[in-house]
């Protein structure tokens, strides 16, 4: 029985002891790194021992890293990926700053209307336009390039133009209004007066894309045959369907490979840790 | 503003809205269209295109791995959801209730998996779960239980999957997080002089103060998770020496529909499919805002 005394005053409610809460979070705590503990560790261990689930490797072997250096492409791979994610990354960013401002700014006809279509297209799944957007691309010649996995963001992405356009609405409309008295143009407005001010969402924006693009299987799957096009993601299916699963059995190079396919990701979450967060807080705020 | 003005700035507008209005038209409307009109036909790159009116969803009608997609689906969403929204609701309550610094780290650990890519989540999946020598396993076997063979046997792949799924729930935390910090201290200093138990208070003040947010996350959540494929179909499906494997029990919708489109180039009926995708979320997402109408406050009503 846990009850108090019956007696106890209910006036002043206890609280839990602070140490429940403290071994609570530091359960969840080690439940949520044991994987990427366990991820590292079996990576560094010789083939036979991987799946021993110790902590710490008996015997070490750092050779795997070498190994599937040779075994696949991988210098390659994050090359690409780190490409194509800087470019899709770069492409959303600004065009969707470009049309946060004119919703933003500029009052016209069916603002609210228009800008409403835009929310309500962060519900399209992207299965549905899948099949005519390859169509689209094989058209244009670029279906078996890396050209379809950044091009599509250089029209805006409804939740970027969301996020940023909340920020450049927090600007001081008479900023703008002295500038246009000054002979600035509207561009002018937007490129030297807006983006500058609202760096932090423009970031936030930046951050957000890199990491999905970096992530994604689904398009390289669909678009990229040759191996030597393959993003990081893509790379590492095919080093699993190689050496994990129905091929060699070599483990020990699928779990390197998936320790180097996370691994720039959490870099870039240390280095901008505040613009995720900042973020999904933000996506919250707009439901 | 005289009207020479106002024309000048709508013109303006649109050139600056002209980006998204072209995305919207050539890979938003179009598409919708396109696929709906490929999805009466028999397009497959290949050989001639022919209309074959509701052929494919005749066929689609027929087929079980239509159904048994659409049920593998179903039943991983409606498992996965609950699970992430409870379990993220209990971690924020945690935060809420440690220093903001102490708050911070734990919410960094939290939000790790998160950023993890789905390819390498699927990687997890496949050896920590692994029935045989599998960490969990031997976890449940240091307690005396028998782990089933999580990655193998039909019935328990999803329930795995919804484990593996619940890691990488850090954006919910910090949602939840976000609103739990939003809600005034004096509400519950009120429920407190009111001799309200923990549970009424949970109920009375914290649940509709966060609505907003728990609606939120609902409806994310549910639309991602409708979509399933990166994690699923690296653990499950692929080609191996020239071979292709796969999983029934592991066929989300997404994946059998990106194998009709883009493995069997059956275009015209992978778009009937992708078709009847839009339609089932929709659905779903119409039901969940009428639902939570009901159960949702705003501050500013």
């Amino acid at each position: 029985m846990t009850a108090a005394p019956p007696a106890a005053p209910p006036a002043k409610r206890r609280r839990p002891h602070p140490w429940v809460l403290w071994t609570a979070l530091a359960i969840a705590a080690v439940i949520f790194l044991y994987p990427f503990v366990w991820l590292v560790s079996a990576s560094l261990k010789p083939r036979p021992q991987v799946f021993d689930n110790r902590l710490v490797p008996s015997d070490w072997a750092p050779e795997n890293y070498t190994a599937i250096w040779t075994a696949a492409p991988v210098w390659t791979w994050l090359f690409n990926s780190v490409v194509v994610a800087l470019a899709a990354a770069a492409a959303v960013t600004i065009s969707s700053a470009i049309v946060a401002f004119g919703f933003a700014y500029f009052r016209f006809p069916g603002r609210n209307v228009l800008f409403a279509l835009v929310v309500g297209t962060m519900m399209l799944p992207g299965a549905v336009t899948m099949i005519p957007t390859y169509l689209i691309w094989n058209e244009l010649g670029l279906a078996a390039t890396q050209v379809p996995l950044w091009a599509g963001n250089l029209f805006g992405s409804a939740f970027y133009i969301f996020l940023i356009r909340q920020f450049f609405l927090g600007l001081p409309r008479e900023l703008f209004e002295a500038a246009r008295v000054d002979g600035a143009g509207y561009w002018r407005l937007f490129w030297r007066i807006a983006v500058p001010l609202c760096r932090p969402a423009l970031i936030v924006a930046f951050v957000f894309e890199l990491r999905a693009s970096w992530s994604d299987l689904l398009k390289p799957l669909i678009y990229l045959r040759d191996p030597a096009l393959f993003t990081m993601p893509r790379g590492m299916k095919a080093i699993l369907d190689q050496f994990g699963q129905a091929g060699e059995a070599r483990w020990e190079i699928v779990l390197a490979g998936a320790v180097i396919t996370t691994v720039p990701m959490i870099i870039a979450f240390f280095l901008c840790q505040r613009y995720f967060v900042e973020g999904v807080a933000t996506q919250a705020r707009k439901g | 503003m005289n009207v020479a003005v106002r024309r000048r700035e709508t013109w303006a507008a649109v050139g600056f809205l002209s980006p998204w209005l072209i995305g919207f038209a050539v890979f938003m409307a179009g598409p919708m269209v396109a696929s709906l009109v490929l999805s009466f036909t028999d397009y497959d790159v290949l050989t001639s295109t022919d209309f074959v009116g509701g052929e494919n969803y005749r066929q689609l009608l027929a087929d079980p791995k239509v159904r048994s997609s659409i049920a593998n689906t179903l039943i991983y969403t409606a498992l996965h959801v609950p699970v992430t929204m409870v379990v993220s609701l209990a971690l924020a309550m945690l935060l809420a209730r440690v220093g903001r610094r102490s708050a911070g780290f734990f919410r960094t650990i939290f939000y790790l998996p998160t950023i993890t890519p789905k390819v390498a989540v699927g990687v997890l999946f496949l050896l920590l779960f692994n029935g045989q020598v599998g960490l969990v396993n031997s976890a449940l076997g240091s307690v005396g239980i028998d782990g089933p063979n999580w990655t193998v046997d039909g019935p328990w792949i999803k329930p795995g999957l919804v484990l593996i799924g619940a890691w990488s729930l850090g954006s919910t935390v910090i949602i939840y997080l976000a609103a739990l910090q939003n809600v005034p201290r004096d509400l519950y200093e009120a429920a407190e002089m009111d001799g309200a138990s923990r549970w009424a208070t949970f109920r009375a003040v914290t649940v509709p103060m966060i609505s907003g947010a728990l609606f939120f996350t609902l409806i994310i959540n549910t639309i991602a998770s409708l979509q399933t494929f990166d994690e699923v179909y690296t653990a499950f499906y692929g080609s191996a020496n020239q071979q292709t494997y796969g999983n029934d029990a592991a066929l989300f919708y997404v994946v059998y529909l990106f194998q009709q489109a883009f493995q069997f180039l059956h275009m015209g009926y992978a778009s009937a499919l992708a078709w009847l995708l839009f339609v089932i979320i929709v659905v779903i997402t119409v039901v969940q805002v009428r639902l939570s109408r009901r159960f949702v406050y705003y501050e500013n009503e």
